[in-house]
């Protein structure tokens, strides 16, 4: 049902950008679907469009696009102990792949089998965020006209909703709970200051070095016992963890 | 039909793909200390969370980011709440895109 939701929210938001492309003038169908296929970074496509119709320089485009994705790095390096042993072009492949949901989905998942497990990162991946953002990328740019004003559909309120039902999937005791409230602190503070994307990833860094800050025996005493959430929890690969054992 | 922008598709894929990869691609890093691990894991709550935060409460005027309040909120608090309770994102979402068809059908911003 998670990935249903994801399908919602990526055909939504995918739709959203291709009519935003489209009526920004500047965008034919064959460029717009290149954005979606290669670039394939939602909120950098957005601001691309509007980069795009002001008459911003490319090199900054590039430099902006850069930062906006940077948050990334968290992403792919929280994934990594979960990909120990698969082949290098797997993980290669996967890493075009990667988007917020695609992580939010496969991360929940791996915690909650206790292992990697292939079909929790492509599905995710694939069937759920890649071919469901191009496919409503494509609609959007090339039907888009059909709805006037994407708004009164509620569409634009799909990304935040998702996003936040994504973190409290991923909220399993209070060093969750705390690293997500401080990061959203964080980011809306740093946001107002600075620029919302410096605040993302302010708040991506600062949110879970706050988390850590709580008791790990605190922390442990809300998971429900006995579910795999308390097994799991906090739970590295276990792989990782037979590393650690002496 | 132009092709002029499928160059910078490319280039932003360019600049994009190393901060995916790094992180995968990068030799040793799934050995980082178990403190650095805990990290980790709790890196996909904060940054959406984030991402939420800021999509709802941070607009822009002048140019400048300011902070708004709006329907939005209504919606997200909404979806937060289900899934919370029910474990479903998909109710979630459905329940945030109702209240802003709603809303905004009743005068909302």
């Amino acid at each position: 049902m998670d990935g249903l939701g994801i399908i919602v929210s990526a055909a939504g938001f995918g739709f959203v950008f291709g009519l935003a492309a489209r009526t920004s003038g500047h965008y034919s169908v064959l460029e717009a679907m290149a954005m979606s296929l290669i670039a394939f970074g939602g909120a950098a496509q957005f601001a691309a469009v509007g980069y795009i119709a002001t008459g911003v320089a490319w090199p900054a485009i590039v430099v902006l696009t850069a930062l906006l994705n940077a948050r990334h790095v968290l992403y792919s390096a929280a994934l990594a102990p979960w990909f120990r042993g698969r082949s290098f072009a797997e993980r290669a492949v996967a890493a075009h792949l990667l988007t917020d949901e695609s992580f939010a989905l496969s991360i929940a998942h791996f915690r909650r089998v206790g292992r990697f497990d292939p079909v929790g990162y492509w599905f995710p991946a694939i069937v759920t965020t890649l071919v469901p953002w191009n496919l409503a990328t494509f609609a959007g740019v090339t039907i888009g006209d059909a709805i006037v004003q994407p708004q009164r559909l509620g569409i634009d309120v799909i990304f935040p909703a998702a996003m936040i039902g994504l973190a409290v999937g991923l909220v399993t005791g209070r060093r969750e709970l705390v690293a997500a409230v401080v990061g959203a602190a964080v980011a809306v503070g740093v946001s107002l200051a600075i620029s919302p994307t410096i605040g993302v990833i302010a708040g991506g860094l600062v949110g879970p070095a706050i988390g850590l800050l709580v008791p790990a025996a605190a922390a442990h005493e809300t998971a429900p016992l006995g579910t795999p959430a308390s097994a799991g929890h906090y739970g590295m690969p276990r792989a990782s963890r037979d590393d650690d054992a002496p | 039909m132009t092709t002029d922008l499928v160059p910078l598709a490319v280039l932003m894929f360019l600049v994009t793909y190393p901060s995916r990869a790094i992180g995968l691609l990068a030799p040793g890093i799934e050995r980082l200390p178990r403190r650095a691990l805990e990290y980790l894991q709790l890196v996909g709550p904060a940054v959406l969370a984030a991402l939420a935060a800021v999509s709802i409460m941070v607009g822009t005027s002048g140019g400048r980011p300011v902070f708004t309040i709006g329907l939005p909120w209504l919606s997200v608090a909404a979806c937060l709440a289900l899934v919370a309770w029910r474990r479903n994102l998909f109710v979630g979402l459905a329940a945030a895109v109702a209240i802003a068809i709603a809303g905004r059908a009743l005068g909302f911003a």
